[in-house]
């Protein structure tokens, strides 16, 4: 690992500063993903701003929204009384994350900005309709995921909470690599007040993508039997050594199909 | 170059460090602690879990500086002063559920942690799924579960019903 100077801002406002003052700061939440990419080299920051004292965790119910903090972590998500009131499949996505360790420090804020394609998080936000806050907008999850590792944020933005609208039905099925736990594929289907939708990630090779023609059938009937017969096109799908296009492309169907009975 | 101080199983501790140094060669290289082990240094294996504030974490992958303040247990600090050993390494060595002892000290205090947070009960199935992030090479992790599950009853006060076994 490269040195770098190490910072730990008490408010959003002083961490805005430090990342906007220097271009080559980062932020660090649990530091799960960062931390290995840093032993690596593969990035060499000069300034590390921690965002542990920066008062960004926490969950609370506002009305009809789910608010989660930024810093708060897969364990807090897991076992909060609020989610598994609000959405079940939310603290049950929360808690097949990684293994327990990976959950006691990594966070909902680090995952989204992170935007691995296939962790776990982003299909719940898309699937969900949710919306991230930063310093300084708000960005609908349509707007925010642009491809692999890449999203709608600027450089020095800091992700500060996400806003879940209330699920009628949700839930996550995810085939686990075995080793990571990452998503091989894992989808996310959820029914609200904006209709139903399907999130799949760990599968596509632009990362997380919204299934059209699964909404589609499922709008007419939430059943797995309504998306039985939908395929998934194979030439979108990612192929590495744990699995082929088309093998990925089967276990969309597979999961979706999971994930609906569950509901 | 960052001085931090922190308690270490029960001790107050400060050094040193860089701001890269991580939280397990803060414990092993400056405080000679070296029950903490490292197994594959990719945050996977959990050779190197310690608790910090009551939570079981990878050593490996947490910065000395992000431990500042805190309150940290390592396999070193479970046993009493005279040598007795806390109520899970008994269990472990009970059951027969180490064998070459690398994975030991990161399992025991994963396990530790997961018994602390399931105060009404721990299923088998609950076992396996809390020690996802320890890898063990030898035992097969069988001994492992019946060792945790074993240690459960003791650390809860509880009476162990008796196995069919
Ligand atoms: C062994 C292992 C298994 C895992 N398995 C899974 C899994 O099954 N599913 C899954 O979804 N994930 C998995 N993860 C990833 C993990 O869940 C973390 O969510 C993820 O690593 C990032 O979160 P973090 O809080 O650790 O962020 P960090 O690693 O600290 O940061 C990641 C990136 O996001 C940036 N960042 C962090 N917070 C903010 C913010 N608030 N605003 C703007 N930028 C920010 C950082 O600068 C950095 O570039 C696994 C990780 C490990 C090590
Ligand atoms: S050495 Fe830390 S997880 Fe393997
Ligand atoms: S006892 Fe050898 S790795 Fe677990």
């Amino acid at each position: 690992m490269y040195d770098f100077s190490y910072h730990k801002p008490g408010s959003v406002a002083d961490a805005v500063k430090m990342l906007g003052a220097d271009g080559e700061a980062k932020a660090l939440a649990g530091g799960m993903t960062f931390i290995p990419v840093l032993k690596q080299r593969l990035n060499k920051p000069s300034a590390v701003v921690d965002l542990s004292a920066a008062g960004l965790s926490g969950i609370k119910l506002e009305g009809d929204k789910l608010i989660i903090g930024a810093m708060t972590t897969h364990a807090t998500v897991a076992s909060s009384p609020e989610v598994k009131k609000a959405i079940p499949a939310l603290a049950h996505l929360a808690n097949n994350i990684g293994d327990r360790q990976v959950r006691s420090r990594g966070t909902i804020g680090g995952s989204l900005a992170n935007n691995d394609p296939s962790a776990c998080y982003p299909s719940a936000v898309l699937a969900l309709g949710a919306t991230i806050h930063t310093n300084q907008r708000k960005v609908a999850a349509d707007d925010y995921f642009q491809g692999m590792f890449a999203t709608a944020l600027e450089p020095g933005e800091i992700i500060t909470a996400v806003e879940f609208p209330m699920a009628e039905r949700a839930a996550y099925a995810k085939f686990p690599n075995p080793a990571s736990r990452y998503a091989m594929v894992g989808v996310f289907v959820a029914k609200t007040a904006k209709g139903v939708r399907v999130a799949v990630t760990g599968a596509g090779q632009n990362g997380v993508f919204r299934h059209a023609a699964m909404e589609a059938a499922l709008s007419t009937s939430f059943t797995p039997d309504a998306i039985k017969s939908v395929t998934t096109p194979a030439d979108m799908m990612n192929a590495d050594i744990h699995g082929s296009a088309a093998y990925r492309a089967h276990l969309v169907g597979v999961m979706a199909a999971r994930a609906v009975a569950a509901a | 170059m960052p001085q931090i101080s922190l308690t270490v199983n029960g001790k107050p501790a400060s050094a040193e460090v860089e701001s890269r140094t991580l939280l397990v060669e803060l414990l092993r290289e400056k405080l000679h602690l070296t029950g903490t082990h490292v197994g594959c240094d990719t945050s996977q294996c959990g050779a190197c879990v310690v608790e910090v504030d009551g939570k079981s974490v990878k050593s490996c992958t947490m910065l000395a500086v992000q431990a500042a303040g805190a309150h940290v247990t390592t396999i070193e600090g479970l046993a009493s002063a005279d040598g007795k050993l806390h109520p899970m390494q008994e269990m472990f060595r009970e059951h027969h559920a180490l064998q070459c002892g690398y994975c030991t000290p990161g399992m025991v205090m994963s396990a530790i942690d997961l018994v602390n947070s399931h105060p009404d009960g721990l299923s088998e199935e609950q076992i396996r799924h809390g020690l996802e992030g320890n890898i063990c090479r030898c035992t097969g992790y069988h001994n492992i579960v019946k060792a945790i599950h074993a240690a459960w009853f003791v650390m809860h006060g509880k009476e162990m019903p008796i196995a069919a076994e």
